[in-house]
C-alpha cells in the first residue's frame, strides 16, 4: 500500500475530486487541447495573457486522476506567473515525475508540485502527470489561438 | 460461452483440472510486486505454454534453415515442419483444403490483405461496406483506407444497451449496393459473441461476401468454417497460446484463387522475367518473402497442445469461471459491466463510479493483478455507451475462481484508495 500511497497522495485525491479552476475560459487568448490516445485522457486548456504574465489559467476535460490533480495543481501554481516562470516550473515538473530532480535540499522547494514525486516509481503514467503541462507549454510556445498537442 | 453445460457449476468446476493446466504455463508462477500473478489480459495475448517454448528454441537449435527452397537436410526438415502446421491449421477450423490456409503476420495483415486484393478488384464508386459498431480498429480502418479511395460507403451495424447486434437493422442495411460484411465473432471490447451463422446466410441470401474476424472467437469457441460458410476467418496464433508474428487467413478456395496477389516477392512465384511473372498457385500465391517459420512452427505446438485438451471440458469451465466472475464483479458497489449481451465470452469489461479505468489499473498492478484498461483499440465502442475508457478482465482456460477473488479483493482496494 505504501508505493500506491506514494502516487496517491492526498493533495492529489482532493484535486482529482475537486479541480481547481476547471472550467472554460470565456476570452481567452489561447485554447489549447491536450490528448493522450493511449488513455483517453483530453483536456482543454486555457490562457488569458497579459504581457508577459499568466492573468488567468483554466481548464476542463477528463481522464484518470493523475492527470486531472495535475492539470488542477498546474492552474492553481501558474496563475500570476511569468511565461519563463512557467517554462522553468515545467522543467522542474518534468525531472520530478522522469526521477531526475537532483540538488533539492528538500521537497519544501517545490509546494504542491511534491505530491507528484511517486509518479516517478510508475513510469507508465509519467504522461498522464505530464499531459496538462505539456499542453500548456504548447500554448505558450504557439502563437496560434487553437493549437491540439498529443 | 454459448455451449448450455448440463453439469452442475461446482463440478465442471472440479472435473477440469485446472492445476494441471496452470503447471504447462511457466509464466504463471511469477510473482509481480510481490505478489503472485493474476494474469488477466487474456484478450491481447495469452500466455504460451512450456511445449510451444519448446519448440520455438529446438527449431533454432536443431531445424533453422529457409523453407520452400533448399534441397539440403535441414531446409527438408523445416520445410516440412512448418508445411505440417498448415495441415493442423486446416483440421483446427475444418477447412476443406490446406490451400485455404494463408499464413500473415495476425488478424490485423489477415484483414488488410483481403480488403487490398478482393477488396479493391471487388468494390467500386457506390459500394457499401458493412461492418458492426463493435469492431476493433483493425476492423475498421483497412475498409476506410478502402472506401475513400473506392468512393464507397462504409456502413455501420448498430448495437443495443447490452452490446448485442441489432439483427433488424442488418437486414436492413445489407442491400444491392452491399459487396462484403466484416465482422467480429467475438467482441474484444464487450465479449459479445456474434450471431454470425444466421448473420452470414442473410448476407449470402443477397450474394455478400462475409468476412469473420475470430481474433477473440478461437481460444473460446469450436470453429468449424465449413459450418459457419463464411467466405474468410482471420485470426492471431497469440491470442490462442501461440506466438506474436504469425496468424490466419482462411478463405474460400474459389476466392483466394480470383484474387490478385497482395505482396510481391519471393516464394509467391512461380516464373519472373521482366516481361511476365506467373503467380505462385495457393496458398502461397499470398506468401511473399521468407515467413515467420519459428513462431509458425510454435504456433503447430500451440495446436497440438489444444488437440490434447477435452475442448468440451475447457468450453465449460470457461464458461462457469465467466459466470462467477461476473457475478463477482458486479456485485461490487459502484460497478457496472459494459457488455452484457446474452451470449459471452471471457471479457468482462467495466467501469467503477467515480474512479478512471487507467487508476484502477495502477492499483491493481500493485496487487500483481493483470489486466487491460483503455478504449481496447474500439473507440467507437466507447463513443457509443459514452464512456473514455473501461478496464477490462478477460479469462483463459488457466484462470481460476481464487484470481476472481482476487481481483475482487483489488477492486475493493480501489475503492479505499480513492475514498
Ligand atoms: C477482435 C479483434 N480483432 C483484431 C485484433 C487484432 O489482432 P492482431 O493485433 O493480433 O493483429 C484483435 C486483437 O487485439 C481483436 O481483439
Amino acid at each position: 500500500m505504501s508505493e500506491l500511497r506514494s502516487l496517491y497522495q492526498e493533495i492529489i485525491l482532493d484535486h482529482n475530486k475537486n479541480p481547481r479552476n476547471f472550467k472554460k475560459l470565456e476570452n481567452a487568448d489561447r485554447v489549447v487541447e491536450g490528448y493522450n490516445p493511449l488513455c483517453g485522457d483530453h483536456y482543454t486548456i486555457y490562457l488569458k495573457l497579459k504581457d508577459d504574465r499568466i492573468e488567468e489559467i483554466t481548464f476542463d476535460g477528463g481522464g484518470c486522476a493523475i492527470s486531472k490533480a495535475s492539470a488542477s495543481v498546474m492552474s492553481s501554481i501558474l496563475k500570476g506567473k511569468t511565461k519563463a516562470e512557467a517554462e522553468e516550473l515545467f522543467e522542474t515538473f518534468h525531472k520530478l515525475v522522469i526521477g531526475e530532480l537532483k540538488g533539492l535540499d528538500s521537497m519544501d522547494e517545490l509546494g504542491k508540485l511534491a505530491a507528484f514525486s511517486g509518479v516517478s516509481e510508475f513510469p507508465a503514467r509519467v504522461k498522464c502527470a505530464s499531459l496538462a503541462w505539456h499542453t500548456m507549454k504548447s500554448a505558450l510556445e504557439s502563437d496560434k489561438k487553437v493549437v491540439s498537442t498529443e | 460461452m454459448s455451449t448450455q453445460s448440463p453439469i452442475m457449476p461446482s463440478e465442471v468446476l472440479e472435473r477440469f483440472d485446472v492445476a494441471r493446466i496452470r503447471k504447462d504455463f511457466p509464466i504463471l508462477s511469477l510473482n509481480v510486486h510481490g505478489k503472485p500473478l493474476v494474469y488477466l489480459d487474456n484478450a491481447a495475448t495469452s500466455q504460451k505454454p512450456q511445449c510451444v517454448i519448446n519448440a520455438i528454441n529446438e527449431y533454432y537449435r536443431s531445424e533453422n534453415s529457409n523453407i520452400h527452397r533448399g534441397v539440403h537436410y535441414l531446409s527438408e526438415k523445416a520445410t516440412q515442419e512448418y508445411e505440417n502446421v498448415r495441415t493442423k491449421v486446416q483440421r483446427f477450423i475444418n477447412a476443406s483444403s490446406v490451400k485455404e490456409i494463408i499464413f500473415a503476420r495476425g488478424t490485423t495483415e489477415g484483414i488488410n490483405l483481403v480488403a487490398s486484393t478482393y477488396g479493391r478488384k471487388a468494390i467500386n464508386a457506390g459500394d457499401e461496406v458493412l461492418i458492426s459498431a463493435m469492431e476493433h480498429h483493425s476492423n475498421i480502418v483497412p475498409w476506410q483506407i478502402l472506401c475513400e479511395e473506392k468512393g464507397a460507403t462504409l456502413r455501420v451495424i448498430p448495437i443495443n444497451d447490452s452490446g448485442e447486434i441489432i439483427l433488424d437493422e442488418y437486414q436492413k442495411l445489407l442491400g444491392r449496393k452491399t459487396k462484403i460484411v466484416s465482422l467480429a465473432h467475438v467482441s474484444n471490447a464487450l465479449g459479445t459473441i456474434n450471431p454470425i451463422k444466421q448473420m452470414i446466410a442473410l448476407a449470402h441470401q443477397q450474394g455478400v461476401i462475409v468476412l469473420i474476424d475470430g481474433a477473440q472467437a478461437i481460444p473460446h469457441l469450436n470453429v468449424d468454417v465449413r459450418e459457419l460458410d463464411c467466405d474468410f476467418y482471420v485470426f492471431s496464433a497469440h491470442k490462442v497460446y501461440g506466438p506474436t508474428g504469425v496468424g490466419v487467413l482462411y478463405g474460400k478456395y474459389d476466392i483466394l484463387d480470383a484474387m490478385p496477389p497482395y505482396q510481391g516477392g519471393g516464394d509467391m512465384i512461380k516464373s519472373v522475367t521482366f516481361e511476365k511473372t506467373i503467380y505462385n498457385d495457393l496458398p502461397y500465391k499470398f506468401e511473399a518473402g521468407t515467413p515467420n517459420i519459428a513462431d509458425g512452427i510454435g504456433f503447430g505446438a500451440a495446436l497440438d497442445y489444444i488437440a490434447q485438451l477435452d475442448w468440451q471440458a475447457v468450453s465449460e469451465y470457461e464458461h462457469e469461471l465467466l459466470q462467477y466472475a461476473t457475478e463477482v464483479i458486479s456485485g461490487i458497489d459502484g460497478v457496472k459491466i459494459i457488455g452484457t449481451a446474452k451470449e459471452k465470452a471471457s471479457v468482462i469489461s467495466f467501469v467503477l463510479d467515480g474512479v478512471h479505468p487507467h487508476d484502477i489499473g495502477t492499483i491493481l498492478d500493485q496487487e500483481g493483478i493483470a489486466i487491460r484498461t483503455g478504449h481496447h483499440c474500439a473507440q467507437p465502442v466507447m463513443q457509443r455507451f459514452n464512456i473514455p475508457a473501461t478496464a477490462r478482465a478477460s479469462l483463459a482456460l488457466y484462470n481460476t475462481k481464487a484470481e476472481i477473488e482476487r481481483l475482487a479483493a483489488g477492486i475493493q482496494k480501489v475503492i479505499e484508495v480513492f475514498h
